[in-house]
């Protein structure tokens, strides 16, 4: 390397550290400018308490990623004490900056009550922290440290075993040991290798990648890069879904801040590690979450699966080995170098350790992001963290693992999360979503609504899961109509029973999952629509024939 | 003897196909750019015609049955025209609890519009979105590219027949 090139990339690195020599603020505003927060017009509130704060000493007005409680958006947090302002409006600015003024030096955050408190934050710890489209503000906050360190300490070899210590699993829903899914990689024969982040998070009712790309995209690309060099691999791609423009927007910033930076692209950090990322988009087809469909999609092809093996982990994208890990499994990657694989083994239950990002929904009053330690138990997430249900109405269910997961009863609840404790209910642990349910939902109506989303996204390649959903679909859709027999019920059964055991990928394997899980813990409400032809719930419309009503 | 390649004529002289254009050379012209250029395409006209479908395949060598699979493969791509101002309603399980078939039912009811379709004057369409990550605003609805969370039926409607 030239003398000069080498003073460039120096004085590229100083201008990193600039800001450290400003003094730090009295007081700051952190609006929170995620999509949700967004669509309340934060941006409207950024700007106007940046125009009250101007000429202000020592009061500073912060764009942040997410700070989690979605339900009560727009947000603004004063970093200093922990104050929270809920549903703010452009109208309320004044009283937000007349709490700046009055925030004393050396103030102490209070404690934000159960929402906040009970969480462990790993993925999402710079999450209403950071700006997400700040490059200094990421290293300001220790980001690329466990880059820095990976690449001047450690061999590609050390990492892998780091990560395998560390009991890291696939955070896409599977729970795929990382550390071996990197081995695999870093061993297969090849000379091209790729890195794939999957951000194409098509399940309903979650919203976990989104978030995190939206509030921290430099730890996907921090990530990415540490996998990048314990795999071998030079190049990489984030697939991620078209209907998140601002999720895309904010990690095409990123990937350009931390390629002039020197964080990405040849050269990284003056070492010889190159690693060069691009975004695809993809295109709305639920199934290209699986990861032979988005091998396809990347290639620009039509995404449907093929039978595996060959793994992608051996051949992959154009047939070269490639590692592909969701969002979350990448996220939390740079915290575990940082902090060392022991801590984060230390969190956790049994095989799952770590924590877990889950998106809560539906009839629950504090929905929003959240963060927990892997055996926390189903009712302190929903009860504490999410604080009941909506109007104090009784619980009926929750549904984790979308499309493929299933429904979990009262009965249940002290159960601690984990891979194995959701499989064994039946459900699966899937990207993160939870979704509420109360006595307004009606369990048959559910597993139809997610038969019909399975037989519309079903891609057509193999027939037990083209014909099977639309099947499965009809049926329940019978029942609903209060138009079953108990013949039907047993044919549905059946089928399922063929369609999980048949089809080629996940999206048919799972497809009946809702179904298995809704008749396990809720029979009763099948049988009251085939029998007494009533839909308990009240949802279902239900014609009565004519001999009933007699 | 290799064939000799021409790079495709622009199907007009609308500015938009050089951005389309554009995007395709900075991939390298090369087939796996079909799904990019197809965006790059929608954005740019709306929606994908003929013209779009043959001028992308043409560039990119990708014969034309093949971009029209990969075009109505995915649902994000729409071949049709789109009215003037385009509602996209959630129909992901949080919306769908918390009344997102009530919504699409409104349209039908007031507007005379299903899913997939346009409003007879050309106004208005009606899209549905398997899961748009608006989970905590559920329902959520996008009209022209700006999120209504936690949408309330005659608020939205008096919107829409406003426009």
């Amino acid at each position: 390397m030239s003398e000069n090139a080498a003073a460039a990339r120096t004085m590229r690195h100083r201008t990193i550290t600039i800001d450290e020599n400003a003094g730090p603020p009295r007081a700051t505003a952190r609006v929170c400018e995620a999509a949700s927060c967004m669509s309340g017009n934060a941006s409207d509130l950024t700007a106007r308490l940046r125009e009250l704060t101007e000429g202000r000493e020592g009061l500073a007005v912060k764009r942040v990623g997410c700070l989690g409680l979605c339900a009560a958006g727009p947000l603004v947090e004063i970093a200093e004490t922990g104050q929270m302002f809920e549903h703010v409006k452009p109208a309320d600015a004044e009283d937000i900056v007349a709490a700046l003024d009055g925030v004393p030096a050396g103030a102490q955050r209070e404690p934000q009550g159960a929402f906040f408190e009970k969480q462990v934050r790993v993925a999402t710890e710079n999450f209403g922290v950071v700006d997400p489209e700040e490059l200094d503000d990421y290293i300001a906050a220790g980001g690329f440290r466990a880059l820095r360190r990976v690449l001047s300490e450690m061999t590609s070899a050390e990492v892998r075993d780091e990560i395998t210590e560390s009991g890291l699993r696939g955070r896409g829903g599977a729970g795929f040991p990382t550390g071996l899914k990197w081995t695999t990689v870093a061993k297969a024969n090849g000379e091209r290798k790729f890195v794939i982040c999957n951000a194409d998070e098509g399940d309903p009712g979650a919203f976990m990648d989104r978030s995190v790309l939206e509030s921290d995209p430099y730890r996907v690309l921090e990530g990415m890069a540490i996998a990048a060099f314990a795999v071998h691999a030079s190049e990489g791609y984030v697939y991620c879904r078209a209907e998140y423009p601002l999720a895309v927007k904010r990690l095409q910033t990123a990937i350009r801040l931390a390629q002039r930076a020197g964080y990405l692209g040849e050269h990284i950090l003056d070492t010889s590690f190159a690693f060069n990322v691009q975004v695809r988009l993809g295109a709305g087809a639920f199934v290209c979450g699986e990861e032979t469909a988005l091998i396809a999609s990347v290639e620009g092809r039509r995404g449907t699966p093929r039978p595996r093996p060959p793994y992608p982990a051996v051949a992959g994208l154009w047939g070269n080995p490639t590692l592909i890990n969701n969002v979350e499994t990448f996220a939390s990657v740079p915290t575990i170098l940082r902090e060392g694989p022991e801590r984060y083994a230390q969190i956790g239950i049994g095989k799952s350790k770590g924590t877990k990002v889950f998106a809560l929904a539906g009839r629950v009053v504090n929905t929003g992001m959240v963060e927990v330690p892997m055996g926390m138990t189903l009712r302190e997430i929903i009860f504490d963290i999410g604080g009941g249900i909506i109007d104090g109405r009784p619980f009926k269910a929750v549904q984790t693992g979308g499309p493929s997961g299933g429904c979990i009863p009262a009965e249940h609840l002290d159960t601690p999360v984990s891979y194995e404790s959701l499989l064994e209910l039946g459900s699966f642990m899937g990207s993160g979503g939870m979704i509420v349910m109360d006595d307004t939902s009606c369990m048959v109506d559910v597993a139809k609504y997610f038969q019909d989303f399975c037989r519309d996204e079903s891609c057509g390649k193999c027939t037990p899961c083209r014909v099977g959903t639309t099947q499965m679909y009809m049926l329940l859709d019978l029942i609903t109509r209060g138009e079953a027999t108990e013949d039907d019920l047993a044919q549905l059964e059946r089928l399922a029973g063929i369609v999980q055991r048949m089809s080629l990928c996940g999206l048919g394997q799972g497809a009946p999952n809702p179904i298995f899980s809704t008749l396990r813990y809720f029979r009763d409400e099948y049988m009251a629509h085939i029998v007494d032809k009533t839909c308990p719930a009240g949802v279902c419309t239900i014609s009565q024939p004519a001999e009933v009503m007699a | 003897m290799p064939i000799p390649y021409h790079k495709p004529e622009p199907p007009s002289d609308d500015k938009r196909w050089k951005i389309v254009a554009t995007r395709m050379r900075r991939l390298g012209d090369r087939p796996e750019a079909l799904i990019e250029a197809l965006h790059a395409a929608q954005e740019a006209f709306g929606f994908l015609d003929d013209d779009a479908l043959e001028f992308v395949g043409d560039t990119l060598g990708v014969p034309h049955s093949r971009v029209f699979g990969v075009a109505t493969f995915y649902s994000f791509f729409t071949l049709k025209p789109q009215g003037e101002h385009t509602c996209v309603v959630c129909t992901g399980t949080a919306c769908y609890i918390n009344g997102a078939a009530d919504i699409i039912g409104a349209f039908g009811r007031e507007l005379g519009v299903k899913p997939k379709g346009t409003t007879a004057d050309g106004k208005i369409s009606l899209l549905t979105a398997r899961c748009i990550g608006a989970c905590s605003l559920a329902p959520a609805v996008v009209v022209d590219g700006d999120m209504r969370g936690k949408a309330k039926i005659d608020e939205l409607m008096a919107e829409l027949e406003a426009m």
